[in-house]
């Protein structure tokens, strides 16, 4: 019987903030803010975090919804790789009810696309994403949708998810444990005293006040918007904006994940939402991540190659069309950001050329990632403190979406 | 190209709303939803508004466009007439936040009432076999949870107790496809007064429902049940 969510009872861990522990400040309100300030709680720190707009407003709600197994980053970064089908795993166990666990088909149409299943398979095998081969007919038995031309597939556990569903979970476990989620509350300054960042003035939007939140630690986790969080203490972090077109047509018309067998690529990627199809996607850079336009040419290439996995997406209506910004790490200069790393990096900015303490950043990662990146960013965090506490995210089952919107 | 919007304006601790327009820069094919970013970005930063996912799938950004509860999202500067002030207000009978923010406390306690039914069994297309370590061709509930539908309705307008159209949709599909639930609770639940008998058929919530999830028609299935389980209880009663 499927998972509805309803089956495990939530329970949202036991730890509650101690009184007077270290306080610690997140800025950003997306899927990596919402897994940190879940972490940090269980592990008896005060956390408030603020947002400026609604949480997962920024490029966490914008995500196609894909869970990745991995299998798609498997040939060209393997770390990746690895840390998608762990995450994968963890995810499907703390979020019941929030996938539908439909699996992925690697769709191989052309030779070229055939002459690189040898190389996928190799590579999925080495970091432990599961595999199965299979022949034409059995691939369109199960997925009637696909692009009847088509030579194999390879399935893979991806799953899809609701972009902002799934963070709400966190959102609202860390809430019920304690940690004070600010939406609609925007970091204006970072208070540096000496080279120290001691705090964060923010603008209420929703009263118009603004005040001084203290801090022990600041943690910026805003996404393709890190670089200007961390400009208002004056330090400089390499985060590239990256943005992706999405395309959602009107119809369902797939139930799988469906690939394309070959490198990673534009408009290489088709999955159901609800009862729409959606399309994915591409990749450029901009310097700032609030300028999302979703290019004409982007959106003809989405329908293009979508229609070659799944016919039916071309005859479609388009209902939406749209960018979210990635935040890869890089420098100026380093092409289209598919050369970027997806990996995630946390800068302790006490160990910069020029230390700035009490200030952290988290860059990078994905969807997918969203609770180890919030694991690696809690360790740095509680090493700085002085604190010794083992991270708990990935047993602890996480409080349905709706508990975010209980009073 | 440029449109011309009248935002409603309120913030906490203000007495009453009020209207700022303001005219923004967009792209052809843009939405409202585009409009109001835009608007936040050059025109005055501390518009609060709710969105997240830009195509319809979270229904963070319902508000109410001329009148009519819209997904700011899905609805495009291009269905306006050109020159035309679009009048951009929060949605009704919720809470507010701030300017076009609502909360939705009230809308979520209604809707846990019935249980929240987030997947629902498959509806394979075509000759479909579902494969080997698929656990099911599970699907999200079509229901977004946007208030769409109880901001639109004239019975929750009057009247603040009656449970709304969503919930009253989520408790259809419980009694439905019940798959392991026992669907006596929640009968009795649309039994009570301020449920099932209290809409009046005015139909705005499927009119609004921008994920076709029909409340309306789910509102009248569940009424018979109602009556059938009540009429069953009754016969039972006097057999006794």
């Amino acid at each position: 019987m499927p998972l509805d969510g309803r089956e495990t009872r939530p329970e949202a861990g036991e730890a509650r903030p101690e009184a007077g522990a270290p306080h610690v400040v997140i800025v950003g309100g997306g899927g990596t803010g919402g897994a940190l300030a879940h972490d940090l709680t269980l592990r008896g720190l005060r956390v408030t975090l603020v947002e400026r707009g609604e949480v997962t407003s920024g490029t966490t709600g914008r995500h196609h919804g894909l869970l990745h197994s991995g299998a798609r980053y498997a040939t060209t970064d393997r770390a990746a790789a690895i840390e998608c089908i762990a995450e994968n795993k963890i995810l499907r166990r703390i979020c019941p009810g929030s996938f539908e666990e439909n699996d992925g088909l690697f769709v191989a149409i052309t030779d070229e696309d055939a002459d690189y299943e040898k190389g996928f398979l190799e590579s999925c095998w080495q970091c432990a994403v599961p595999t199965r081969r299979l022949e034409r007919e059995e691939a369109l038995r199960m997925e009637p949708g696909l692009n009847p031309e088509l030579q194999f597939a390879i399935q893979v556990p991806d799953a899809t998810m609701d972009a902002m569903r799934v963070p709400l979970r966190f959102f609202a476990t860390a809430r019920r444990n304690g940690a004070d989620i600010r939406p609609f509350t925007e970091a204006i300054a970072l208070t540096v005293a000496g080279r120290t960042v001691s705090g964060v003035r923010v603008r209420d939007h929703a009263s118009g006040r603004e005040y001084d939140i203290g801090a022990d630690v600041v943690v910026n986790a805003a996404g393709p918007w890190a670089g200007k969080v961390a400009a208002l203490a004056g330090v400089s972090v390499s985060i590239v904006p990256s943005p992706g077109v999405m395309v959602a047509v009107g119809g369902r018309h797939c139930n799988m994940v469906v690939s394309r067998l070959h490198p990673p690529g534009d408009g290489d990627l088709v999955l159901p939402q609800r009862q729409r199809t959606v399309l994915g996607t591409s990749s450029w850079l901009v310097e700032d991540p609030d300028d999302l336009a979703a290019p004409a040419d982007h959106v003809e290439t989405m329908v293009r190659e979508g229609a070659a996995l799944v016919p039916a997406v071309a005859g479609a209506e388009i209902r939406a069309t749209w960018s979210a910004a990635r935040p890869l790490i890089g420098g100026a200069g380093e092409g289209a950001g598919r050369n970027l790393a997806r990996a995630l990096r946390c800068f302790d900015h006490a160990t910069d050329a020029t230390p700035m303490e009490g200030f952290v950043t988290i860059a990078g990662g994905k969807a997918t990632t969203l609770r180890a990146m919030a694991e690696v960013t809690a360790d740095v965090v509680c090493a700085k403190l002085g604190r010794v506490r083992r991270c708990e995210t990935a047993e602890v089952v996480l409080l349905p979406h709706a508990a975010w919107y209980s009073a | 190209m440029s449109v011309l919007l009248r935002v409603s304006r309120s913030k906490q601790g203000d007495r009453e709303r009020h209207f700022d327009d303001f005219d923004a820069a967009v792209e052809p094919g843009a939405t409202v939803l585009d409009a109001l970013l835009e608007i936040r970005r050059h025109r005055d930063p501390s518009l609060v508004v709710r969105h997240s996912c830009l195509h319809a799938a979270c229904g963070t950004c319902g508000i109410r466009v001329d009148g009519r509860e819209r997904l700011a999202c899905d609805t495009k500067i291009a269905e306006f007439p050109a020159d035309k002030l679009i009048r951009v207000e929060p949605l009704a009978n919720q809470r507010l936040v701030a300017d076009l923010a609502t909360d939705m406390v009230d809308f979520f306690a209604r809707f846990e009432a019935v249980g929240m039914p987030q997947v629902r069994a498959a509806e394979v297309p075509g000759e479909a076999v579902p494969p080997e370590g698929i656990k099911a061709f599970g699907r999200f509930e079509n229901c977004i949870e946007c208030g769409l539908c109880l901001s639109a309705c004239p019975i929750a307008r009057t009247n603040p107790a009656y449970i709304g159209p969503a919930a009253l949709a989520a408790a259809g599909r419980v009694v439905d496809e019940p798959r392991g639930r026992e669907p006596g609770p929640v009968l009795a639940l649309a039994a009570e007064p301020d449920s099932v008998w209290r809409c009046h058929d005015a139909l705005e919530c499927t009119a609004v429902c921008p994920s076709a999830v029909e409340p309306a028609a789910a509102i009248l299935g569940l009424r018979r049940h109602v009556a059938y389980d009540g009429l069953k209880r009754m016969l039972g009663h006097r057999g006794a």
